[in-house]
């Protein structure tokens, strides 16, 4: 899986850089997992509002902050 | 597969919540006074009781707004998405677009981490650069924890003045940026930018959904301002009585023509979020500055900023970023003048 975190560099988005690190790392699972901080970056996905979440590529979550069992039970969904 | 279940739940909890909430408020005062005559057992009439009593009451009731206001704005603004603002305001003229942004800033949600992917994104879809900045700024000043502060410690009138005299701004400072033309002061790369697709298709939300968003919101910024809230209510109780009520007459009172800028000057710098400067602005009035500076006061530390204009300044060049920062704080200080002359 690869896994993308937007977001210029608030607190939430370093929230939700942890929490995803926490629900793959609870799940055990592998993904290639990186902090996208450039707002040039970011904004080539369309979005409005961070912090994002972008899995293999597509946006998943944007403008929220899920928390480690919601973000967990997504990455189930998704294994 | 337990989704409906907990839908359910929602629902029971919302309807459940609402007549306890109306019955508790309704009896605020009767429980604060039981609280402070029988329970704690202090005399009545002197400072010490009467502080006590203010607090007592003022607290619950101002968190009790809050509450009751941030779940109701909670679920308003699941039905507007910054996308769908956007596309409402594509290719608006100026003066209809103007207004339209600066409603549509205050049910839109809008946190300040997220102001240039949201400036970007108006600029990019094509809306006019000056009804972008009417969103820009509605959006932080005309915030529902500001109003419900100003309505439960100051009365419906102040928060009605605020709410107009905000859009007042936001519509008259977005209308003559617009007319300035300065598209040639966005930064370079910024006209450049262009996303892949247009986002992928509005998630449908059922109501329950939006009733547990309006919990997290609530959950999230009662948590987040009951604090301030306290703080506030505690000045503003302590200073009941205290301090000369005339200490800031001579300062910031209505004689004082300067003291319209000065406060503006003063309060652009500052940051503090919508909670932390109401309490400020309470202990302002209480010793006797006057509404419309006051007001012109929190509207600066709230509608600008240091920290904002550094966020700003990736995407605006310094010639605009000016303009944005002179033409808003002007407005606030007709804004301030208006009511100091009218009140």
């Amino acid at each position: 899986m690869e896994i993308k975190v937007l977001g210029t560099g608030c607190p939430k988005c370093k929230t939700l850089y942890q929490n995803t690190l926490n629900a793959l790392a609870e799940l055990d699972l592998a993904a290639n997992i990186e902090k996208v901080e450039d707002i040039v970056e970011i904004m080539k996905y369309g979005i409005m509002t961070t912090p994002a979440l972008v899995v293999d590529g597509k946006v998943v979550i944007k403008g929220a902050v899920p928390s480690v069992t919601e973000l967990k039970s997504f990455f189930t969904l998704k294994k | 597969m337990n989704a409906p279940v907990f839908k359910s739940r929602n629902f029971r909890l919302a309807f459940l919540l609402l007549p306890v909430w109306l019955v508790l408020y309704v009896n605020l005062q009767r429980v604060a006074n039981f609280l402070v005559d029988t329970a704690l057992g202090m005399q009545a009439g002197t400072h010490l009781t009467e502080a006590v009593r203010f607090f007592i009451f003022e607290f619950p009731k101002v968190l009790m707004l809050l509450v009751l206001i941030i779940f109701v704005v909670g679920i308003i603004r699941s039905y507007f998405s910054p996308e769908k603002t956007r596309k409402l305001l594509a290719g608006k003229s100026l003066f209809t677009g103007n207004i339209m942004a600066a409603m549509l800033g205050i049910v839109t949600p809008f946190c300040s981490c997220s102001a240039i992917p949201l400036f970007l994104g108006f600029v990019e879809a094509g809306v006019p650069l000056g009804v972008t900045f009417s969103f820009l700024i509605a959006s932080p000043m005309i915030n529902e924890v500001a109003v419900v502060l100003l309505f439960g410690m100051f009365g419906w009138q102040v928060a009605a003045i605020y709410i107009v005299s905000g859009l007042f701004i936001a519509i008259l400072a977005g209308w003559v940026i617009g007319k300035l033309k300065l598209e040639k002061w966005l930064q370079d790369w910024v006209l450049k930018i262009h996303s892949e697709a247009d986002s992928e298709a509005e998630t449908c939300l059922s109501f329950s959904d939006r009733i547990s968003l309006g919990f997290t919101a609530v959950k999230e910024i009662v948590g987040k301002v009951w604090i301030y809230v306290a703080l506030g209510i505690a000045v503003g109780a302590g200073a009941h009585g205290y301090v000369p009520a005339d200490f800031m007459a001579s300062l910031m009172g209505k004689s004082a023509w300067y003291s319209v800028p000065l406060s503006v000057l003063i309060g652009i710098p500052m940051y503090s979020n919508a909670a932390g400067i109401v309490p400020i602005v309470a202990v302002l009035l209480e010793k006797g500055a006057a509404l419309g500076t006051s007001l012109a006061f929190m509207m600066a530390v709230i509608a600008l900023s240091l920290p904002e204009m550094i966020i700003l300044k990736k995407v605006l060049k310094m010639p605009l970023l000016l303009t944005f920062v002179g033409v808003v704080g002007v407005g606030i200080m007709l804004v301030g003048y208006l009511f100091n002359w009218i009140f």
